[in-house]
């Protein structure tokens, strides 16, 4: 059987009418206990199970999910990965995330597919550019690569950008993260799974979680559609999801769930090389490997668990992206998704311990999970294995609520929910 | 395209209104608030799956009102002003 996957295996497989391809992993019945269990079996849920092994050496751990493999936001994102924040608190956050997923394909032996092509961020007027340049600074003080471009060298990347003296959103200049780029989101889930089953730890789909067992105050496992799975600690990585499984617990979370929407054009020959966000249109576009144009924008904003998405939203990211690319009023739109998002007041993430002790949180991502998967797992496992916050995530707890120590990230980087 | 029913207007356009937080959540009186209360009415959120009463502004009149609606469906089952004791 073969299971790593190099260019000799490719070639010994396809003389070999490639029948030797050992499935990338199991599909075990639940077993009665683990020492850990997670729940969630997206990016997050997979990548906290590969660290919990790799990291710490657990390997008794269950991963429950109640579809199918990244089938959630991880499978629905428009695959952005970057670091570009404003408070230090995030950069180590995102940072961490980022550096990890520059070795991911090495480390996990699976192709994620990551290019680094550089994200720009767009000023529109004199004051975005001050705002602009007040970014840059701070990533760099936090250590983080940025730069500072000039409408010319801005106009440079994207040759087909608005360039009418009438342009509604012309360009001052921008900013430039170059270690920013796109991962393929599926390789993403599916190299975490494979490397955590192969570590051992069993991943068991089509799962529904019930009811939490609490015993004497504290969470002991999970009852599930599949019968009762006793742990030590339990956590959870549901995104849009976490309110609905918190409220079996019996808490609230800070949480409302959006859908966030994003679609994709025909293929087209290569026309935009790297990522833009224009903050003033909340529009953001990439082209994809296969050519197609990924879109995605704003959240909509009705408060909605239905992964569909609707019509004046839509809208208004077609509208915007034309304005700054007017010629993509040719492309016909193949595809038009939404995934549920779970937005939290201050556009941070929640690590940490819940109410309910025993129950770990990984949630509040809103519309930014994925460039995240990295860290966000490596978070959960550390708080899993060792019941204490690591020093990064420590300052997301749910905690700084309470303590008014919000991580502002909508007022600090301007994240348009 | 969804109408939502403002009680004053009559149905409208979705994009006339904006989502007010969770129906019920009243501003804690007095001045013996704790953080921790005072943060649960500030920041926690029900955010059910399913059938969810809400606080909504119909944007074009200005008025809040109360919607009972599914959040999974997305169909709204009544609308009503809101009643003194929630305003």
């Amino acid at each position: 059987m073969t299971r790593h996957y190099s260019a000799l295996s490719l070639l010994k497989e396809g003389l070999n009418d490639q029948r030797g391809w050992q499935k990338a992993w199991r599909s075990p019945e639940p077993a009665g206990r683990y020492d850990l269990i997670i729940i969630g079996g997206g990016g997050q849920g997979l990548a906290t199970a590969y660290y919990l092994a790799k990291n710490h050496g657990i390997t008794n751990v269950a991963v429950i999910e109640r579809g199918w493999l990244g089938g959630g936001n991880t499978g629905r994102n428009t695959t952005v990965v970057r670091s570009n924040y404003f408070f230090p608190e995030s950069v180590a956050l995102y940072d961490m995330s980022l550096k990890l997923y520059e070795k991911l394909s090495l480390e996990l032996n699976y192709n994620v597919m990551l290019s680094q092509r550089g994200m720009v961020n767009l000023a529109h007027s004199p004051n975005d550019l001050e705002m602009a340049a007040r970014a840059v600074n701070a990533m760099q003080i936090n250590g983080v690569d940025a730069s500072l471009l000039s409408e010319a060298e801005t106009r440079d990347l994207m040759p087909l950008y608005n360039d009418s003296p009438t342009a509604r959103w012309p360009i001052y200049g921008s900013v430039l993260q170059k270690r920013a780029g796109t991962a393929r989101h599926d390789a993403v889930a599916w190299a975490y799974a494979r490397a955590a089953d192969r570590l051992g730890v069993d991943i068991i789909q089509n799962c529904d979680v019930t009811e939490f067992i609490v015993e004497n105050g504290r969470c002991r496992g999970v009852r599930t559609s599949r019968g009762d799975i006793r742990a030590e600690r339990v956590g959870m990585a549901v995104a849009g999801h976490s309110s609905a499984l918190a409220a079996k617990a019996g808490f609230r979370l800070p949480i409302v769930s959006y859908a966030l929407q994003a679609c994709v054009s025909e293929p087209i020959k290569p026309a935009l090389d790297c990522i833009v966000l224009s903050p003033s249109t909340g529009v953001y576009a990439s082209q994809s490997d296969k050519g197609e144009m990924v879109i995605g924008g704003g959240l909509d904003r009705i408060p909605s668990y239905g992964q569909r998405g609707n019509l004046p939203v839509l809208e208004h990211i077609i509208s915007g992206l034309l304005e700054m690319f007017p010629s993509f009023r040719q492309l016909r739109l193949m595809r038009q998704w939404a995934g549920i998002v779970d937005v939290v007041p201050d556009s941070s993430p929640i690590l940490g311990e819940s109410p309910v002790p025993g129950l770990y949180l990984n949630c509040g991502w809103g519309t930014g999970g994925f460039k995240a998967i990295p860290a966000g797992g490596t978070l959960l496992a550390h708080l899993l294995a060792t019941g204490t916050h690591h020093e990064v995530s420590r300052p997301f707890d749910l905690d700084r609520f309470a303590r008014g120590r919000l991580i502002d990230e909508a007022a600090g980087s301007g994240i348009a929910h | 395209m969804q109408l939502f029913p403002c009680p004053f207007c009559g149905p409208r356009s979705e994009s006339e209104f904006h989502f007010g937080g969770d129906f019920g959540n009243l501003r804690p009186e007095g001045s013996d608030v704790s953080a921790s209360e005072w943060s649960a009415y500030l920041h926690l959120r029900a955010n059910p799956k399913g059938s969810s009463s809400e606080v909504w502004m119909h944007m074009t009149c200005g008025e809040l009102f109360r919607m009972d609606r599914n959040t999974v469906d997305n169909t709204v089952n009544s609308s009503a002003e809101l009643e003194d004791t929630h305003r």
